[in-house]
């Protein structure tokens, strides 16, 4: 056996690129489950081509997965990687830009071949002109082991056993990397127990790109990340799409109101039809509509008839849906809308993270029509996120705008699991007798300024209700001037009392710090450790995010007023920033983004130090 | 669902509802002489026939003139956005199968800007009654081509006359799919009455366009069709099972042409056994899709009544039966199930 030493690290990141057909993200779930199960906070993010089938062993057909993991709190999938595999040369040519030097690689030899470089762009060979001086290569020979290692599994054809590379280098990585084997071994066995062959091949290949490592002479080094200290209690990894469908479940269920969720398909946003379109057993309806605006009438329609109504889109769908919103803070009905936002305008980049439809959500409607306004923070914080955009909906007889991103829908993080008696409870308070001398009056409202829901089928409530301006208290179509002016006041004072019922804005403070920086939404990672580099290197600064856009924390202006200097970062031309000084005529700083691209913690960095 | 939304009255004080029941306090404001009166009208007396309690009756309304309605019954009611009737009645409908929900609008509001939602309600016999009023002309933004708007005609929008080629409701219907097409005519009150009751029978999407006059600005567009003098030679009333026959001594019918189309022919000429029977059920929408060819306009005699009434599934009915009962509580234990899926690990 070959001798290899053990090197200690705090954190890694590693990337695994390959062909789109190539099993990339699978290999990167699976690292990802074996990293948890280990004990390493974590967070991942792949990255998919754009095109559905794209050509083979081309740049444009390779897909990444990359995977952050550290002995501490993670709070992003990580800048750049410290190791990227690279199943063919498409995927190095891919990802060699962003390498740092003293990044290792570690490629799949057998696929650099005069064809493939040709496909990938390539006029030489880069593993051996000279180009990767001062990066650590490592050229392993996967299509092959792996085929050595499957041939004697009968019923394998040699093409099947070429697909199994994936698991070959899944098993290089849980070497290099002391990842429990069994997870791995486990899930094999469930995913492929009805595929004899196949499941006695993929185990095969796993186990000989473990054992390769293990031996060869080629890789030196193993590397150890201790167990991170994180909270007890039960975790599973969940990406920002499975969290949200959890949260809008876990908010019917609280409520007593069946979900009903309109549709119509959007990138990034279609996964959580997929995800929703399964849970029938508990009581969820989806419907994929005829297009945006008939998926969010339909939610409409749903929440008027009593139950959860909830519609999902991106972008281009919400610029569809706008009328139908306005309809909803109209008729003072409960409504969810969710914007999975992407790079705009127009079509965009619909693959692409950016959220840049703040200033939409908040305003992108005729008339004056106020609205609370939600961003997810986090991918694990999508379920709160969804939890409290329905409550806010149910508690207030108002639509909300849940604003999510691309990458807050794909990236994925450990969750620490709530215990149900934990979520909150949400009282739908239907009405069920008349609320004045005997008569129903559907616009008279309670203490919150909310107005009775009252849902056909009622006796004794029947009412009509409309987009025509309403008569306070009655609810009857009027036209009169100060009617007008009362409900318009009303509308607004009801929103903007939500900031009683929601917490402060929590401020990450440091003794002597005069900077704060502010965010919202997929900000939150990048901001947190920017800052938390920057203390380590002796820096004073603090920070803070907003989880409610609208209204926003009873003491954000009185937090912002408290620093010298306030620095709002997000992935937009500086539209939180432009709301702030409106709002509080501050002179907030922006530091904004537009690449179709996170915002990296290197970056963060750099800003913070610039202002100290 | 919580119970209370199913707490309806007993039905010995639905069998004592009345037309007045259902009209809603509110002052109705069409311009006299419009047609809409009538249909409102219709259906306030048809409703107290179904049985069914007020509260479980919806009518959700879009845009336009014929948006009003919703204003004007004492059920609930939604006066929506322009076009989207059939859509919010979707959500409503497939949400709670126990309403009994109409979507009405007009011409414009249900075949211009809302087409896309009536053609994918009818494709998924959502059960909701639609009723199109058709006056061929946009009334509430005072006098605009509408698509069903004659070629030719002159209107506020086209001083030299329509270029386009109007729609044909029902034969547009059928396209979608639609297992309940009708028409009827606001001027003939009974008739009204007998395609709604017919409709409000139907299981799933019932589709009814009614020919609707509107006196400000394509005044007497239907007349030929009721007055005394033209009525005859211009109504067919299609009856289930009948040959198709019409005219002051129903001299006239409707007979198959070799290349497979309609033809008005003369009974004289060709017996009465060579005339088409009238068959609503017939799986094949052919027949009903040629009837809805026979006139492009009531300037040549135009049938009226039920083209089709087939029952095919409607939506949701297969999906009630796996989707828990909407009244059955979700345990804790089982969402803790949901919320643990996958692989989890223990700190």
């Amino acid at each position: 056996m070959a001798m290899s030493r053990t090197v200690d690290k705090d954190r890694i990141v590693i990337r695994i690129a390959g062909d789109s057909g190539d099993g990339m993200q699978l290999a990167g779930g699976r690292f990802t489950d074996a990293t948890a199960v280990f004990g390493n906070d974590l967070a991942t993010t792949p990255s998919y081509p754009a095109e559905v089938r794209a050509p083979t062993g081309t740049v444009r057909g390779v897909s990444a997965f990359q995977i952050h993991f550290a002995s501490r709190d993670v709070l992003t999938p990580g800048d750049r990687p410290d190791v990227l595999v690279a199943m063919n040369p498409a995927a190095l040519k891919a990802n060699v830009a962003e390498l740092e030097i003293d990044c290792t690689i570690v490629v799949n030899d057998d696929a650099f071949n005069k064809r493939n470089l040709t496909k990938a762009g390539y006029d030489s060979n880069p593993l051996e002109d000279g180009s990767l001086a001062g990066f650590r290569v490592h050229r392993l020979p996967m299509t092959s082991m792996t085929v050595k290692a499957t041939e004697s599994v009968e019923g394998v054809s040699s093409r099947d056993a070429a697909r199994a590379k994936n698991l070959f280098a899944l098993g290089v990585l849980s070497w290099m990397y002391g990842r429990p084997v069994e997870v791995t071994e486990e899930w094999i066995e469930r995913k492929f127990a009805k595929r004899g062959a196949i499941l006695t091949a993929n185990l095969a290949a796993f186990y000989a790109g473990y054992n390769f490592a293990e031996t060869t002479e080629l890789l030196d080094v193993q590397y150890r990340v201790r167990p991170a200290a994180l909270r007890s209690g039960t975790y599973r990894n969940v990406d920002g799409t499975t969290a949200t469908a959890l949260g809008l479940i876990a908010a019917s269920v609280r409520s007593g109101l069946p979900l009903f969720f309109a549709t119509y398909p959007i990138t990034p946003a279609s996964e959580l039809l997929h995800e929703l379109a399964r849970q029938r057993g508990f009581g969820v309806r989806v419907i994929q509509a005829e297009d945006e605006i008939g998926a969010a009438n339909m939610a409409l329609g749903a929440a008027f008839g009593g139950q959860l109504g909830v519609t999902a889109t991106s972008g281009p769908g919400m610029d569809l849906k706008a009328e139908t919103i306005g309809l909803a803070v109209a008729l003072e009905l409960p409504m969810v809308i969710i914007d999975v936002q992407r790079a705009g305008p127009s079509t965009g980049m619909p693959t692409k993270p950016e959220s840049s439809d703040l200033l939409m959500a908040l305003y992108g409607r005729h008339g004056e029509s106020p609205l609370p306004l939600i961003a997810a923070a986090t991918p694990a914080h999508c379920f709160d996120a969804a939890l409290e955009a329905v409550r806010l909906a149910v508690d207030y007889r108002t639509p909300v705008i849940l604003l999510s991103d691309a990458f807050l829908a794909n990236s994925s993080e450990p969750w620490l699991i709530p215990r149900i008696e934990d979520l909150p409870q949400i009282d739908p308070r239907f009405a069920r007798e008349p609320n004045l001398d005997g008569d129903f009056l559907p616009y008279l409202r309670d203490e919150r300024l909310a107005r009775p829901w009252a849902v056909p089928g009622t006796s004794g409530l029947a009412h009509r209700i409309g987009g025509l301006e309403k008569e306070d208290g009655t609810g009857n179509i009027s036209y009169e001037p100060l009617n007008h002016a009362r409900m318009t006041s009303l509308r607004a004072e009801k929103v903007g009392g939500i900031a009683r019922d929601i917490p402060p804005l929590e401020v990450d403070h440091e003794d002597g710090a005069e900077l704060l920086v502010l965010g919202w939404g997929s900000s939150y990672g990048p901001i947190k450790a920017g800052v938390r580099r920057v203390r380590e290197r002796g820096g004073k600064v603090a920070s803070a995010h907003l989880f409610h856009l609208n209204p926003l924390p009873a003491n954000t202006g009185e937090v912002l007023r408290s620093y010298c200097r306030v620095l709002v970062a997000e992935t937009n031309m500086g539209q939180l920033a432009q709301i702030l000084r409106a709002e509080f005529l501050i002179d907030a700083e922006s530091f904004t983004k537009l690449e179709g691209e996170p915002l990296l913690v290197a970056e963060l960095e750099h800003e913070i130090l610039e202002r100290l | 669902m919580a119970d209370s939304t199913h707490n309806h009255s007993e039905n010995g004080s639905v069998a004592t509802l009345t037309k007045q029941d259902f009209a809603s306090g509110q002052e109705t404001r069409w311009c006299p002489g419009c047609g809409d009166y009538a249909v409102l009208a219709a259906v306030q007396e048809l409703l107290p026939e179904l049985g069914l309690p007020l509260e479980r009756i919806v009518f959700v309304t879009g845009i336009g003139c014929a948006g009003r309605f919703a204003y004007y019954m004492n059920t609930y009611g939604v006066h929506g956005i322009h076009g989207r009737a059939p859509a919010f009645a979707t959500g409503l409908a497939v949400s709670r199968p126990d309403l009994l929900v109409w979507a009405v609008g007009g011409d414009g509001d249900m075949l211009s800007i809302g087409g896309n939602h009536l053609i994918h309600a009818l494709r998924r016999n959502m059960p909701i009654k639609i009723l199109v009023l058709n006056n061929q002309v946009y009334g509430l933004t005072k006098g605009q081509t509408s698509p069903t708007t004659q070629l030719g005609k002159i209107t506020k929008s086209t001083p030299f006359g329509s270029e386009d080629q109007p729609f044909n409701p029902l034969a547009l219907a059928l396209g979608a799919g639609a297992s309940f097409v009708a028409r009827t005519v606001d001027r003939d009150r009974r008739h009204v009455t007998e395609v709604l009751r017919a409709a409000a029978a139907h299981p799933g999407a019932a589709f009814v366009e009614i020919y609707q006059n509107c006196p400000i600005f394509n005044d007497e567009a239907y007349a030929v069709l009721t007055d005394k003098d033209t009525k005859d030679a211009h109504q067919i009333r299609l009856e289930h099972g009948q040959p198709i026959r019409f005219g002051a001594e129903r001299e006239r019918g409707v007979a198959q042409q070799p290349d497979g189309g309609l033809a008005i022919v003369e009974v004289a000429d060709v017996g009465e056994d060579a005339l088409l029977v009238h068959d609503a059920h017939c799986a094949n929408p052919t027949h009903a899709f040629a009837l809805a060819h026979l006139s492009h306009s009531v300037s040549e005699p135009t049938p009226i009544g039920v083209f089709r009434a087939v029952e095919r599934p409607v939506h949701g009915e297969s999906s009630q039966a796996e989707l828990r009962a909407a009244n059955e509580t979700v345990e804790p234990a089982e969402l803790d199930a949901l919320l643990h899926a996958g692989a989890t690990w223990t700190v």
